[in-house]
């Protein structure tokens, strides 16, 4: 399972790419479908390679995207996920 | 493609009117990517929300008030600041911040910029500087670039930009910075840093206007004016201001310039006034008022 | 509720209408307030700034009057009565201020001490030149409420009476001296503090989230609540919703401005505040506000010497305007005679109210000093052939 993910409100995206651009791992990709306005919102493509640092929140100028941490499960001493 | 089913949350969305998203701002327009940073700076210090009010003049960088949850101000052009100095100076208790354009705090309000910072009154300014007047659609602003291309200067205007630390500095700011819209991290530490401090801070950001300043300027869209500050922004914390100057196409210098101690205009008033100053707590049938029965 | 004894030099005094103008604003708990220094005006801020410090206020002066008329508003919405003061250019300066305290409806007082104009004009000498500003000064549609004392005695009681009135009607009240009204030395009683009679200010009777902003009350004004309490307030001068959000439509503009014109409308039988004085069977009636009313009164008894039949009327409240009143005395007498010290601004309303009832009779004057009674009481004698 990756560090992290992202959710993404599409409807809110207006499809400016920041998120696509400063994300460090280049986890995301702006998808060729469209959102109701008319936008292309962004999706991953390297989703294994996520951490959830949250840069692309903070970058995005329409609170469309956010990136969290996965909960680690039951993390056992020695085991890496 | 769904939005994700997880309960996560984004932290921004409360300090957000969630009823007055989506926002009036353009696609790769910057000024939401400052709010972000904002946001989590307050949201990151054991700040009274309920006590911390944002004052906009108009532009549409002066429409940040307005998606904020906070009590908000939207008030006229170039005034915000004297609306904020009425708000401290009431009721002192207030975290005041202005948030504002460059033509709403630089030129129409100019002269409330130079006098809040001699006076250190406690506010915080944070100025979004695109180096246009955006709302009206893209006329030259004082920060405009000499040579850049704007509606009411086709050949370019003949008067240099200013520098805006530069005066605020001189004008007396106790903090003064400058990041850009790109410097998401390092403007949340600046934020978070000011909020704490006392005295007038002022933080400049420079911030992408696809629809008016890059498009005219054929600079291309928000993107490319991101990832040019990238490549030209020089993080100088400490410069003297009279540095930081921005020539076009040259280095942006970026950082934290000014953070020295001067004693605020109402604790110097307090001070001043001594034996002078009266406390005036509330009238004492007042509070026999309370509890009374409504006869009374 | 009334009056904060410890604002409240109760007494009699010898003082002069500015001096008793900034005791009037004491006394109806406004303990801060911003200006500009202007003559003939500054008297008025000079003694705040000496008074308010020692009532928890304070005074600041701004950089300007644009600064000033909003910074008041600032520390109104902070949970403060204020105040600001100047004369003809700083006037000029805060229109688009009274705007905003219009639409926000924001209660304040702005107190205009009238000279000579217009620009720099006479800075000493007085004049009743910004009578139509204090209406129509700020662009748009909007109403204000507009008092003009007429001796320092009333610089003081109608000071209480603009702040009532704010408070009451959520709107900018226009404070209209004169420069002789603010210069003139005169005795002024202030009452005791429980004489003085406040209307406090309508605050939110419910709590953060069950409260909306501009919610009109049934009198169509809404309740209050200001930065600091929890609300998270949204105050914008662009058209607005109840909840203050923007709303960028007609049918949003005519819900607001309908309502906004409508709470004073609503109010206009209260509103009509004037002095009067033998209308019963008078052939001519002098209508006169501010310092010109004193002027008028001695024109009234030399006409009535000469066994003319005159009456008085002093408007104390110009705007809004005395309509009704105005109405039906036009449809009882000859005329009409208005003297004031501009070249026939008010006049022009009461020659619209008379619709042609009866004469109407402009005693202009351009100001710098007061009108000869000889030159009002020629236009009487005119009124009653
Ligand atoms: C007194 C006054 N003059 C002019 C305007 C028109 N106006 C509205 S916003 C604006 C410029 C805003 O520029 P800036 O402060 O840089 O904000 P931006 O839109 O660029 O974020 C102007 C000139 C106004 N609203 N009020
Ligand atoms: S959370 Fe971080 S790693 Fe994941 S997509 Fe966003 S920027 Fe990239
Ligand atoms: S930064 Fe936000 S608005 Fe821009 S493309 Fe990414 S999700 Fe969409
Ligand atoms: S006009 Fe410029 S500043 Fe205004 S919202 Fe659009 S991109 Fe942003
Ligand atoms: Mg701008």
């Amino acid at each position: 399972m990756p560090k992290g993910s992202v959710a993404i409100t599409t409807e809110r995206c207006k499809g400016c790419g920041f998120c696509v651009e400063f994300c460090p791992t280049h986890v995301l990709e702006l998808s060729s479908a469209f959102n109701a306005k008319g936008y292309h919102p962004p999706h991953m493509i390297n989703a294994e390679k996520c951490s959830g640092c949250n840069l692309c929140g903070m970058y995005c100028p329409d609170f469309a995207i956010f990136g969290y941490r996965n909960p680690v499960d039951k993390p056992q001493k020695g085991t890496h996920s | 493609m769904s939005t994700t089913e997880l309960h996560v949350h984004n932290p921004v969305e409360d300090l957000l009117r969630q009823d007055r998203i989506p926002t009036i701002w353009c696609p790769g327009c910057g000024i939401g990517t400052t709010v972000n940073s904002f946001a989590h700076a307050l949201l990151g210090q054991d700040i009274d929300l309920k006590k911390t009010a944002i004052v906009s003049g108009i532009g549409c960088s002066g429409r940040v008030s307005g998606y904020m949850n906070l009590d908000s101000f939207h008030t006229t052009h170039g005034r915000a600041i004297p609306f904020a100095t009425g708000l401290k100076l009431a009721n002192p208790e207030l975290n005041v911040i202005v948030y504002s354009g460059d033509g709403d705090l630089t030129s129409i309000g100019g002269n409330h910029l130079l006098h809040a910072a001699r006076r250190n009154m406690d506010l915080m300014v944070v100025c979004v500087n695109n180096m246009i007047y955006a709302m009206t659609g893209g006329q030259a602003a004082a920060t405009t670039p000499g040579a850049a291309n704007s509606t009411t200067t086709p050949y370019g205007a003949f008067e240099p930009e200013l520098n805006i630390p530069q005066i605020v500095d001189a004008a007396g700011a106790c903090f003064v910075a400058r990041w850009t819209a790109f410097h998401v991290m390092q403007l949340e530490r600046t934020m978070a840093k000011a909020l704490k401090k006392k005295g007038f801070r002022f933080i400049e950001i420079l911030s992408p206007c696809p629809t008016y300043f890059q498009r005219k300027n054929n600079m291309g869209d928000g993107l490319a004016a991101m990832v040019d500050y990238k490549k030209r922004s020089k993080i100088k914390n400490g410069c003297p201001t009279w540095e930081t100057v921005l020539e076009p196409g040259g280095e942006i210098i970026v950082g934290e310039f000014v953070d020295r101690e001067r004693e605020d205009y109402l604790t110097r008033m307090r001070r001043q006034l001594g034996s002078n100053y009266t406390e005036f707590p509330p009238q004492m049938e007042e509070h026999e008022s309370e509890g009374c029965s409504k006869e009374c | 509720m009334h009056a904060d004894q410890r604002c409240v030099l109760t007494g009699t005094h010898f003082i002069n209408g500015d001096a008793a103008c900034c005791e009037g604003a004491l006394a109806a708990g406004a303990r801060f307030a911003a200006g500009y220094p202007i003559t003939p005006s500054t008297e008025i801020v000079e003694r705040f700034a000496a008074r308010a410090p020692k009532v928890g206020g304070l005074f600041i002066q701004m950089e300007d009057e644009l600064a000033s008329s909003i910074a008041i508003q600032g520390m109104v919405w902070a949970g403060q009565k204020s105040f600001t003061v100047t004369s003809g250019p700083g006037y000029s300066l805060m229109m688009e201020h009274i705007g905003l305290a219009a639409i926000s409806e924001t209660p304040c007082v702005f107190v205009d001490v009238q000279r000579g104009g217009p620009s720099t004009g006479l800075p000493t000498l007085p004049a009743q030149g910004d009578m139509m500003q204090a209406r129509f000064g700020s662009h748009g549609d909007y109403v204000t409420i507009a008092l003009c004392p007429n001796s320092p005695q009333e610089c003081f009681d109608l000071a209480v009476k603009s702040f009532n009135l704010a408070e009451q009607y959520r709107v900018p009240v226009m404070f209209m001296m004169d420069e002789c009204v603010g210069h003139m030395t005169e005795k002024v009683v202030i009452p005791k503090a429980d004489d003085i009679a406040l209307f406090p200010r309508r605050h939110a009777s419910k709590p953060p989230g069950e409260f909306t902003l501009f919610e009109p009350g049934p009198d169509l004004v809404p309740e209050m609540a200001h930065a600091g309490e929890g609300y998270k307030v949204y105050v914008t001068g662009l058209t607005h919703d109840k909840r203050g959000y923007p709303v960028l439509n007609a049918d949003a503009q005519r819900e607001l401005i309908t309502r906004l014109f409508e709470k004073i409308r609503r109010a206009s039988d209260e509103l009509t505040m004037v002095e009067a004085e033998g209308l019963e069977d008078a052939d001519v009636v002098v209508v006169s506000y501010g310092i010109t009313s004193r002027v008028a009164q001695r024109a009234i008894q030399m006409a009535r010497d000469k066994g003319l039949k005159v009456g008085k009327l002093r408007l104390i409240c110009v705007w809004p305007f005395p309509e009704k009143l105005i109405r039906e005395l036009a449809s009882k007498v000859k005329a009409l005679v208005m003297p004031e010290l501009n070249m026939g601004q008010v006049v022009l309303e009461l020659e619209r109210c008379a619709g042609g009832q009866c004469q109407v009779i402009s005693v202009p004057h351009p100001g710098g000093t007061v009108h000869k009674p000889a030159e009002i009481l020629e236009a009487i004698e005119r009124g009653a052939r």
